[in-house]
């Protein structure tokens, strides 16, 4: 099944981006928000200056208002302060599945492209084994083995969506040899490992860079979908998915403790994707 | 899809088919039976491959949990660890054949898989195959019905705004790229409050009737919706502009009519590519969407396995679930040459 037009991460991405590249506004819009994550993850006193864990028992369940702007939770905590002091464990997990894929990928991908041909052709056939296991199956696998933590979860989502993106190098790392500078740098005599390190890799590995931005975004999207089944971070952790596990409890009378983290992680994901499709784009126009 | 290649043309027309106009030569039908059985025979080949690689991911898995099997095993049952007589733990390395060498251990699995047999669970007492069995039926039919009612969105949405000017088609991608990325878990709970607690349209809990399907496969469609809209738009609006469109028109064809007919067919591919992939991506989203809406099936027998590190039966959901995929991939394939006989000629 290696054959045909393979469906890898990247096929949407190359949709949104011609969709995106001509729109600076929201490239603009998502550097904003990533500057709101950014200073939530880093200085969250800044804009959360209450405490995310003091309780007003007297105020337990209000939903947004003025007193609190997104509402509280059972007892009576703070949403906003909590989503705000919950962004960096939230990231820190999304960051390090990503590094986590990214590093496979690149080893499972790099050694299908480039390795001898039985070593190449084993990786290949493990890579495609492993992509036929839909990711959130393989990181729950990993979590039945590994037990539940932000570790473990974040290692579970960085194994889970690692075969897609190694799929993706091997096809990178493959279009790079075919292509005419490297047929070139061929003729004109040099050795191949100058040829790997001067123009393969660099090539290969440059379009990462953008894939990481998606990647992020993608990551917390799963550790979250596993922290709503309750096998990720548990509360009281302020961490959007553990919020969300801790809200589904009281879904049917106070709907944001759910609906609200779940916004925050869908604007979190389209901002990276948004922050990925641009930075696809000018590494590619500065390629031309 | 019942588009067939005699659909496409008026009778008596020249050209049989865009294909052959690009100067593509097709095999004469004796040939291509031989070439379709001598693909068909590769890729079953392939599909075999990759799930015994499977098998072997998941016996490792059972092999890799630390600490000695049998008194896991115990340990899963009470659900809490208890010291196990020598005799005790005998006994159930009997039950598994845990006192086998790791090797012979593996070559019973393959050899039980074969029979259908996935292992016995930790927990349950009961073999893994009877415990998926029962339930694996309800995730099969939501999964397929996403599938196809996302298909049906993806269609009426694409058909209904790509090509139609600069605003319309920016607000139709904008659309697909927003749903694209809604997590499974989210759009659930926001359409169980609004149309089932708030509405009451739809019942809170899915149980097994028609009424409580409509929301788990609305869940799972929208996403795959945007997702498949996503490839099928850039195709469609490409296939917009080829020559046999004019053609078409110039025939007398409706605005609608060339677009069902002749440019779907054409921009259908990618999306049909993405369905094989999509399979095991809905079958990552019914896992949540189960949940969501309590809904029986092997989401939920997966999810309380995890919970209590019952391997077998986690091992067994992989095992299908690479199955369902590699099946699904196959039909995907042959689909493809259905729609697409140009692929013949590479």
């Amino acid at each position: 099944m290696t054959t045909t037009t393979a469906p890898t991460t990247t096929a949407p991405a190359l949709a949104r981006r011609r969709v995106l590249a001509g729109r600076p506004w929201t490239l603009y819009l998502a550097l904003l928000l990533t500057a709101w994550f950014a200073v939530s993850a880093l200085w969250p006193h800044l804009l959360a200056p209450d405490d995310p864990l003091a309780l007003h028992l007297d105020s337990a369940l209000a939903p947004p208002g003025v007193h609190h702007l997104l509402g509280t939770d059972e007892a009576g905590r703070d949403l906003y302060s909590r989503i705000v002091h919950g962004t960096a464990p939230a990231l820190a997990i999304g960051v390090g599945a990503s590094l986590v894929s990214l590093a496979l990928a690149l080893v499972l991908g790099g050694l299908a492209a480039l390795a001898v041909r039985p070593v190449a052709a084993a990786v290949d056939r493990v890579v495609e084994v492993l992509f036929s296991f839909p990711s959130l199956l393989l990181a729950l696998l990993l979590v039945a083995l590994l037990g539940q933590s932000a570790l473990t979860e974040a290692v579970a989502v960085g194994v889970g969506t690692a075969p897609g993106y190694a799929r993706m190098v091997r096809g990178q790392i493959l279009a790079t040899r075919g292509s005419p500078y490297v047929e070139a740098a061929v003729t004109l005599g040099h050795s191949r490992r100058r040829i790997l390190r001067r123009h393969v890799l660099p090539n290969a590995v440059r379009p990462l860079v953008a894939v990481f931005a998606l990647s992020v975004g993608q990551s917390i999207v799963w550790a979250s979908s596993l922290s709503f089944l309750g096998l990720g971070v548990a509360p009281p952790s302020s961490e959007w998915g553990a919020l969300l596990d801790a809200g589904r409890l009281y879904l049917t009378h106070a709907w944001w403790l759910t609906i609200v983290p779940g916004l925050v992680i869908i604007v979190l994901a389209l901002t990276a994707t948004t922050l990925g499709t641009h930075l696809q784009a000018s590494l590619e126009r500065n390629d031309r | 899809m019942t588009l067939t290649s005699s659909a496409e043309n008026p009778p008596g027309a020249a050209a049989p088919h865009p294909a052959l106009d690009a100067g593509l030569e097709i095999a004469p039908p004796s040939r291509r039976a031989g070439w379709i059985a001598r693909r068909v025979a590769g890729r079953v080949a392939g599909a075999v491959v990759v799930l015994w690689g499977a098998a072997t991911v998941a016996f490792l898995a059972q092999v890799a949990l630390p600490g000695d099997r049998a008194t896991i095993i115990f340990n899963t049952r009470a659900g809490q660890p208890i010291e196990r007589t020598a005799q005790e733990l005998a006994a159930v390395n009997a039950q598994y054949g845990l006192q086998h060498p790791v090797l012979v251990q593996y070559l019973d699995y393959l050899r039980g898989l074969l029979h259908g047999d996935l292992g016995r669970s930790y927990q349950q007492y009961r073999p893994v195959a009877g415990i998926l069995g029962e339930q694996v039926g309800s995730t099969v039919v939501l999964t397929l019905s996403a599938i196809a009612l996302a298909w049906v969105v993806m269609v009426v949405w694409v058909t209904l705004t790509a090509g139609r000017g600069p605003r319309a088609s920016a607000f139709g991608t904008a659309v697909d790229t927003v749903t694209a990325a809604l997590p499974h878990y989210w759009l659930g709970i926001l359409l169980l409050l609004v149309l089932a607690q708030r509405l009451r349209w739809f019942p809170v809990i899915s149980d097994g009737g028609p009424a409580g399907l409509v929301l788990p496969a609305l869940t799972l469609a929208v996403p795959l919706a945007g997702f498949m809209g996503q490839a099928t738009r850039t195709e469609f609006e490409r296939a917009l502009e080829q020559p046999f469109v004019v053609s078409a028109r110039t025939r007398g064809s409706s605005d609608l009519g060339v677009r069902l007919r002749h440019v779907l067919r054409h921009s259908a591919l990618p999306a049909v590519t993405l369905s094989g992939w999509a399979l095991g991506a809905t079958i990552s989203g019914a896992v949540v969407v189960e949940s969501v809406f309590t809904r029986r099936g092997i989401g939920s027998v997966l999810v309380t396995a995890v919970n209590s590190q019952d391997l077998p039966i986690v091992t067994g959901v992989v095992v299908l679930v690479a199955a369902l995929y590699v099946v699904a991939n196959l039909v995907v394939d042959l689909v493809h040459h259905l729609l697409d006989p140009r692929l013949e000629a590479s």
